[in-house]
């Protein structure tokens, strides 16, 4: 009895003050803004490495998530005579949900994890303390570079989502499968709204961005200094980012989008 | 130096990119005409029954979209649902004894709101309120009086 009680004790204990040292190294991420903004250069090497090479996996994912949502979308619409608000189904899915949360997750897979090994092996390979000892703050050299591309580079890549699935919805449901044209944009035109539905998703995807890319940060500059340390801070990342992701996915769309 | 000059003009593509798709998604999938919304001015209908009217419905002029319910709330003066919309700037041309009757799209579509010009010679203005309104349809009513009149002809 008491042991569990312990056991609960202790986790809650270990939780907290995980909890406090990420918001304190968030606090220090973020002081370290100003420097890296000074050098841009450094920052433009993340955004290639953390933005531009993730561009491949979203241009694919996003292509067939759209195609495969106007195939599914129009399959159940033309049992009601309805396939000509295929266009407002697909922009509206893509953009309000699809869009932010499945690049999110992609990008927690494609560059969260690259970030945390990278961080997490510069630490095993004590590049960091070697850093500190020559008066560089591993924090502001190192880190807030990366936290910042990421912030950029996923909402970026949300909408390029967004737009691409939304055609390839548009190949497969007009070209293929016939819908008339004119009604599958002018329905998304007049359904869709940019101040509304766009912008929002816009948000919801540089919510994600910042929490995944904390997460990713967070979990290498915190890693165990051995191998092991950092496969298991990987693994940590890329669950963790999941499970924030689609938490929060949860809250902001019921904050939003719930009348 | 190559290396960096390669880098460079990837990341200026795919920022370049980026904001390509959002400037796509402004003009050809959603409507930015909403972001003038702002615009224009408000007039309000006294209606018996508004049925499934909700914010944002539209507002029509024979069949075009001329602007969008803002808000529907209850007087309890009057015991009758008053209904705010906004009209584009451009209509200032509506008389005061315009009719506003409430239509459903199709047979499932929502339902909105279809302005029918009068006569006078006096227009609406913002907070004008118009007077000559037609209720919404409800099904459960039309079918209870038809149920009525076919009985009673026995």
């Amino acid at each position: 009895m008491l042991d569990t009680l312990q056991r609960i004790g202790a986790f809650t204990l270990d939780t907290l003050s995980s909890l406090g040292r990420a918001s304190l190294f968030l606090v220090q991420v973020i002081a370290g803004i100003k420097s890296t903004l000074l050098r841009p250069r450094l920052l433009l090497r993340e955004l290639y490495s953390v933005g531009v090479l993730s561009l491949l996996i979203i241009i694919f994912s996003a292509i067939f998530v759209g195609m495969v949502l106007s195939l599914l979308g129009y399959v159940t619409l033309v049992d009601f005579g309805a396939e000509s608000s295929l266009g407002v189904l697909v922009s509206l899915s893509l953009i309000r949900e699809l869009g932010p949360v499945l690049s999110a997750l992609l990008f927690s897979g494609r560059a969260g994890s690259a970030l945390t090994a990278e961080i997490g092996l510069m630490k095993a390979t004590e590049q960091l303390a070697s850093m500190e000892m020559m008066a560089v703050d591993p924090i502001h050299r190192i880190v807030t570079p990366r936290f910042l591309a990421g912030c950029i580079s996923l909402p970026l890549l949300s909408v390029i989502f967004m737009s691409l699935g939304i055609y390839a919805g548009y190949l497969v449901g007009s070209v293929w499968l016939g819908v008339d044209e004119g009604s599958f944009w002018s329905q998304m035109q007049s359904k869709v709204e940019f101040g509304y539905d766009v912008i929002n998703g816009v948000i919801k995807s540089m919510v994600f961005a910042f929490v995944v890319t904390w997460i990713a940060v967070f979990q290498g500059y915190n890693a165990m200094p051995t191998s092991e340390g950092v496969s298991r801070a990987t693994t940590n990342s890329v669950v963790y980012s999941a499970l924030a992701v689609l938490a929060l996915d949860f809250i902001l769309t019921a904050i939003m989008f719930v009348k | 130096m190559g290396s960096s000059r390669k880098i460079e003009i990837l990341v200026g593509l795919f920022v370049v990119l980026g904001l390509a798709a959002l400037v796509v998604m402004a003009l050809n999938i959603s409507n930015l005409t909403s972001l003038s919304s702002d615009k224009g001015y408000t007039i309000t209908a006294r209606f018996d029954n508004v049925g499934g009217l909700r914010p944002r419905a539209k507002v029509t002029l024979s069949g075009v979209s001329v602007g969008r319910v803002t808000g529907i709330s209850y007087d309890r003066e009057t015991f009758q649902a008053v209904v705010s919309m906004r009209l584009n700037p451009d209509i200032d041309y509506l008389p005061e004894d315009t009719q506003a009757s409430i239509y459903t799209s199709g047979l499932l579509g929502e339902q909105y709101i279809s302005l029918e010009p009068g006569a006078e010679d006096e227009v609406l203005k913002d907070g004008s309120s118009i007077t000559l309104t037609q209720s919404a349809v409800v099904l459960e009513e039309v079918i209870g009086k038809l149920m009525v009149s076919l009985t009673s002809k026995n």
